[in-house]
């Protein structure tokens, strides 16, 4: 299956070339976070991982 | 009320008629440009797809959604373009769905896919339009997540170690539901003011969400 791994080499490079002027742009210009910013973010993504457990343990 | 005081809030209230106006239309063409997707998806399914289109529907998509959507996102074309673009990964996915509807439990596994994604994005967006906080601080965190998620994948495709393409798809779903809350803060906000961009952004965070969950779901829950 070579034309698959390359296929998806062009689609992973394309990926990267997408990215690319995102993380210059925040390299450049980054915003820094207030106090309480993270642990909120944290909180909500840690939501979110436990609702996907809960999702992994509904289909086992 | 002084005439810069009433000037301030009458600028205020057309910015936030605006902010409304953006987070409509984007909800409206989200909601068009994935029921479109669905019908695609059932489509390739229909006329049983090889599963390889799935590759060339990502690759042609990803071109037009770089190149050409930035410059019709202003025009009445750039919703052809959209619909053109979410059509074609609607349409990749149909053959990737019918491989896991295949598997013992697959209903089940597509259906908690489906019901997981929409409960995490309507989850997130909802959060944000209530607090209007704002999520661009983890812009650098997700650029360099993304980053290195994009050599993991290119190293993976050589390596085929599945328990990093399990670690990967757990990544994505992290890093595409900071995106989420970061766009749709934007969009409150007044950052976003191109509802098709809007669109394409969220659409794309939530097509990511769902391929990742499927293939977490299909680990877990397979009959391998």
């Amino acid at each position: 299956m070579e034309w698959m791994q390359i296929g998806a080499l062009i689609a992973m490079g394309l990926m990267a070339f997408a990215m690319w002027p995102m993380v210059k742009r925040w390299r450049e210009n980054p915003v820094e976070a207030q106090e309480g910013d993270w642990s909120t973010a944290v909180f909500i993504l840690g939501l979110v991982a436990l609702f996907v457990l809960m999702l992994i343990w509904s289909v086992q | 009320m002084d005439q810069r005081t009433m000037r301030q809030a009458s600028v205020a209230g057309l910015s936030s008629l605006e902010t409304n106006k953006v987070l409509k239309n984007t909800y409206l063409l989200l909601s068009a440009t994935l029921g479109f997707s669905a019908v695609m998806a059932v489509m390739a399914m229909a006329l049983n797809v090889p599963t390889g289109a799935y590759l060339i529907c990502m690759i042609a998509s990803m071109v037009l959604g770089i190149f050409v959507l930035p410059k019709t996102a202003n025009s009445g074309a750039g919703l052809g373009v959209i619909f053109l673009v979410t059509g074609l990964l609607g349409f990749g996915i149909g053959p990737v769905i019918s491989l896991y509807l295949s598997m013992a439990k697959g209903p089940m596994i597509v259906a908690t896919a489906l019901g997981g994604t929409a409960t995490i994005f309507l989850g997130l967006s909802a959060y944000a339009t209530m607090t209007k906080r704002d999520f661009s601080f983890m812009g650098g965190f997700v650029a360099v997540g993304m980053m290195v998620v994009i050599v993991s994948m290119i190293a993976n495709i050589f390596l085929q170690i599945p328990l990093a393409s399990l670690g990967i798809s757990a990544a994505i779903i992290m890093l595409m539901s900071c995106l989420i809350l970061m766009q749709t803060g934007a969009i409150i906000r007044g950052g976003e003011t191109n509802y098709i961009m809007a669109t394409y952004g969220l659409y794309l965070s939530i097509f990511n969400i769902f391929i990742s969950l499927l293939q977490i779901l299909g680990i877990f829950g397979g009959d391998d």
